[in-house]
């Protein structure tokens, strides 16, 4: 028994109903009571679904416990055939069916319908949601999908979008848009679009495309060892991975990897002079394993910044995330406990979060700004406008995503030249995002008591005994530090102090430390 | 004044029961509300993934300063043996009580996996009492989706509650139902106004001021699905005045003259006393009802709100009922709502989701009452819809929300409106 708050991941069916509504013609029968349909509304409301899932809910209730939910989950995959006519279907149970031991797969195939019937073994107590999308796109393909005769021209398959994925609509356009300049079109994309008449052409094509590795590698390598296609290991999110994954491709097919690079912005952006505030930020980078790592090799490589912690919730891939962060001096933090993640942002004080939805409310609370770039998905995380992650369009918008949420340039060194001003103060937050400037308190800064007092602005670390205390002088000097930079001159300080059993900072230690700390 | 009743209303009406897929929350949601209301409660699911990312999902916008509720959820090991569970469910209490000292009221909360492996939390309270009293009161109830529908979580917690109130002999109205604050302290001051002596609400907003309860104790409900509520103070000899609900000028005015009635309160103090908010709510209203007079309605299942709501868009907004939907008709509380709703609407109980989308687009209503799952793709048809979840987050009873109340219907007709000039420009 584990007490959760918030959880980065649903359930294991949730994962199934993101390969179901992403594909077409398709139908999951779910055995499952009232309360699960809550599911629908994730694709509904957030990601604005025009359709209902295609997913029929048994919604047994306790009565029927005694007597009899096999025949209601009969009924149900019945008349879900009849009413939608799907090309092929899906059963499976939500957790509390798992319990009652009902076999779907087997009280579906006594039906006799007409069509393929796949059953799902999700073990909801153990997996969640990504290995329940993971799983059943292999199903769906190891049920329909055989060794056949290539196509003539070179093409492939793209593996792994689903429904409620970051950015995935966007990404398969970019990333079909490049393979484009290669000259190779796509066979099947799937899970998203696919029929399942799709699944079983997909033999045709030369090789896939694994776009996401948390929901498509096990259909991938179920791919490679039945129809002997090779599968992509770059995911192309970022300039260098872009450029690797043509390479890749290129290996594969014998194509050229040059392709017109004219749209790419991001390395002219980055170089720009007004980039230079950007160089050496400190950021901390949370989410699923696959965007963790791309945004980190952005991060170090292609804007400049300074990687300090990175992590992903998805123990899957604790393996690759530990290698990658190893490459940054770093120990990744593999974890779905979102406190734990929280208490390491707080003690590592960067200067942005790059995360999901959950690490956005964190930044907020402990005053960090925040980029998003992985699901857990909110409604924001589906714009109208295209915006994917991969191929050159993709670094495009992340650089613009990641640089908005920070203060400019000339506003930063406005902050740090005239910190005092009245309505100009850093309290007042950067000037091009919402919220009401607030003037600076009349009041000068008032003299501290000698705990300390609540100098970072959000964080409530109350200092262990022995730490060094900050004199008042020191603590003033400390507040007159712009708020983006507050954080890390408090953190740099404390350690500097701490390793040389300093009792006390004064002004001069603040200014030691950051001659210390210098770069 | 008495009520102007149809010549037949619906109380009598055949009810139509299909059984399908029911498209509707499950009794957990309720916690949503509830943990905001009860300001030193926490509640604590023992269920799955799927229960805690329920409330995440239905909570919409993570609300997310540590909330005062939790999941603790159920692993392989603990589904193994029981004697484990209880051992891990108290330690998980143990640590968050330590975690949270202000807490002085917790619920533990059934969830379908835990009714189904019989986990039986009514022992583990008890037991939890013994340790953690009186610092913390430990209570129990099930919001899982086999035996509760989305509002019958709150009737199972409140129901919960009620057998160890305190014991009272004194005369007191008890106003029971979740309402938000403000409203709360509006339906207190108009009693107040009225002279009725002393009233308390459940759920209260701290364990200190819970109300006490007994024979003289008269309630008034203020939200139509407490059935067992109502059962459970009946027991306590506490006697319910049947009254509609307070919705709308003409269902907040029924509602409060029941009570006067029950209080003795003259007929010219109860005019001199409502009638200024009366005319505000009328007048509130009837800005609203130039959208809504003519349009027709069709509920899906969703809160048990249903009735109240419909008798309060046909009276008092012109409009006209196609279906009225409800997840369970409690005729022995609606039935004053059912006597003012005239005849005409299909009224139907329970749900075959696919069967009364098919009835609903036969219908072509201009506007559908439905869930979050069922709305865009109902408006991507081309149906206008109001989500029925908006109804229990919104403040809505009483005269002062009676035009909010209304303009919650009025705003997506009025959108469709817009937005087709706006393309056809």
């Amino acid at each position: 028994m584990k007490l959760t708050l918030w959880t980065y991941e649903g359930p294991t069916h949730v994962g199934a109903m993101r390969v179901a509504t992403a594909m077409k013609g398709l139908h999951y029968v779910l055995h499952a009571p009232q309360g699960d349909t809550y599911a629908d509304l994730l694709f509904t409301m957030i990601e604005r679904r025009n359709h209902r899932p295609p997913v029929t809910y048994t919604t047994f209730q306790a009565r029927d416990l005694g007597g009899d939910t096999a025949n209601l989950f009969k009924d149900a995959a019945r008349e879900a055939y009849n009413r939608f006519k799907p090309q092929a279907m899906i059963v499976g149970a939500s957790c509390t069916a798992e319990l009652i031991q009902d076999d779907p797969g087997g009280l579906a195939q006594a039906l006799g319908l007409p069509i393929p019937v796949i059953p799902l073994d999700l073990p909801s107590y153990q997996r969640k949601e990504n290995f329940g999308a993971d799983e059943t796109f292999l199903q769906i393909v190891r049920a329909l999908a055989r060794p056949m005769a290539r196509t003539e021209a070179i093409t492939c398959n793209l593996l792994g979008a689903t429904g409620l994925g970051f950015r995935h609509r966007d990404d398969v356009a970019e990333v079909t848009k490049l393979l484009g300049l290669m000259g190779i079109t796509v066979n099947v994309c799937a899970p998203m679009g696919a029929t399942p008449h799709d699944i079983t052409r997909m033999g045709a094509a030369h090789f896939n495309v694994l776009l996401y590795p948390e929901t498509g590698e096990a259909a991938a390598r179920y791919l490679e060892k039945t129809c002997n296609q090779p599968f992509t290991k770059a995911v192309p999110i970022g300039v260098g991975a872009t450029r690797d994954f043509l390479h890749e491709i290129s290996g594969i097919t014998g194509i050229s990897a040059k392709v017109d690079e004219t749209g790419l912005r991001l390395p002219w952006w980055s170089a720009s002079v007004d980039s230079t505030y950007l160089t050496g930020k400190r950021v901390y980078i949370f989410g699923d394993a696959t965007h963790v790592m791309a945004a980190a090799r952005i991060a170090a490589t292609e804007i400049g910044f300074e990687v300090v912690g990175m992590g992903c919730y998805n123990r899957e891939y604790a393996r690759p995330m530990r290698t990658a962060a190893k490459a940054y001096g770093l120990e990744a933090l593999i974890s779905d406990d979102y406190l734990e993640v929280e208490a390491d942002i707080a003690r590592l004080q960067p200067e942005m979060i790059l995360g999901t939805q959950m690490e956005r409310h964190i930044g907020k609370r402990l005053g960090i700004p925040c980029a998003v770039i992985s699901a857990p998905v909110h409604v924001q995380d589906f714009p109208a406008r295209y915006s994917p992650q991969m191929g050159f369009e993709g670094a495009n918008v992340i650089f613009d995503t990641w640089i908005h949420p920070l203060v400019m340039g000339l506003e930063e060194h406005l902050l740090t030249m005239f910190r005092e001003d009245f309505e100009f103060h850093d309290g007042a937050g950067a000037s091009h995002h919402g919220g009401k400037a607030q003037s600076r308190p009349e009041t000068p800064v008032e003299p501290v008591e000698a705990s300390g007092g609540d100098i970072s602005g959000q964080m409530n670390d109350t200092g262990a005994p022995g730490d060094p205390a900050w004199l008042p002088d020191a603590e003033r000097e400390l507040r007159k530090i712009p708020f983006f930079v507050r954080g890390k001159a408090k953190r740099n300080t404390e350690k500097y102090a701490a390793e040389r059993g300093m009792a006390a900072i004064s002004v001069d230690t603040l200014y030691e430390a950051k001659a210390h700390y210098a770069r | 004044m008495s009520l102007d009743l149809p010549a037949t209303g619906c109380r009598d009406t055949p009810v139509l029961k299909q059984r399908g897929q029911r498209e509707v929350f499950c009794g957990l949601t309720g916690i949503i509300w509830l943990h905001r209301k009860m300001q030193d409660a926490f509640f604590l699911v023992v269920g799955s993934r799927t229960c805690a990312h329920l409330l995440q999902a239905a909570a919409g916008v993570m609300i997310f300063a540590e909330p005062r509720f939790g999941t603790a959820i159920l692993e392989e090991k603990d589904l193994a043996g029981l004697a484990d569970a209880n051992v891990e469910l108290d330690r998980e209490v143990g640590r968050l009580l330590a975690r949270r000292p202000d807490i002085r009221q917790l619920f533990l909360v059934g969830s379908c996996p835990s009714e189904v492996i019989k986990l039986d939390l009514a022992r583990a309270a008890e037991r939890l009492n013994g340790q953690h009293s009186p610092h913390v009161r430990v209570y129990n109830y099930s919001g899982s989706g086999i035996e509760t529908t989305f509002t019958q979580g709150e009737d199972a917690c409140l129901a919960a509650m009620v057998p160890s109130l305190p014991a009272t002999t004194a005369r007191e109205l008890l106003i029971v139902g979740a309402l938000p604050d403000v409203v709360e302290d509006q339906a207190l001051n108009l009693l107040r106004a009225l002279g009725i002596p002393v009233t308390r609400t459940l759920p209260a907003h701290r364990h200190s001021e819970l109300p006490a309860v007994g024979e003289n104790t008269v309630f008034a409900l203020v939200q139509p699905f407490l059935g067992d509520t109502h059962a459970a103070l009946t027991r306590r000899g506490a006697r319910h005045i049947p009254a509609p609900f307070p919705f709308g000028e003409e269902g907040t005015t029924a509602w409060l003259r029941a009570v006067a009635e029950e209080f003795g309160v003259s007929r010219d103090h109860f005019e001199a006393v409502t009638a200024a908010p009366r005319a505000r709510a009328q007048k509130a209203i009837a800005a609203a009802a130039l959208t809504l007079s003519g349009k027709s309605v069709f509920f899906f299942p969703d809160s048990q709100l249903e009735i109240p709501l419909a008798r309060f868009l046909t009276r008092e907004c012109g409009m006209t009922a196609i279906e009225v939907g409800t997840p369970y008709l409690q005729t022995g509380i609606v039935g004053p709502d059912l006597d003012m709703l005239a005849e005409g609407p299909t009224i139907s109980e329970g749900q075959d989701v696919d069967l009364q989308l098919d009835r609903a687009r036969a219908a072509r209503p201009d506007l559908t009452v439905c869930g979050l799952g069922l709305a865009n793709p109902l408006e991507a048809e081309g149906l206008s819809t109001k989500w029925a979840i908006e109804l229990v987050f919104t403040p809505v009873h009483f005269y002062e929300q009676a035009g909010d109340l209304a303009s919650l219907f009025a705003r997506p007709l009025r959108r469709k409106a817009i937005l087709s000039q706006g393309a056809s420009a």
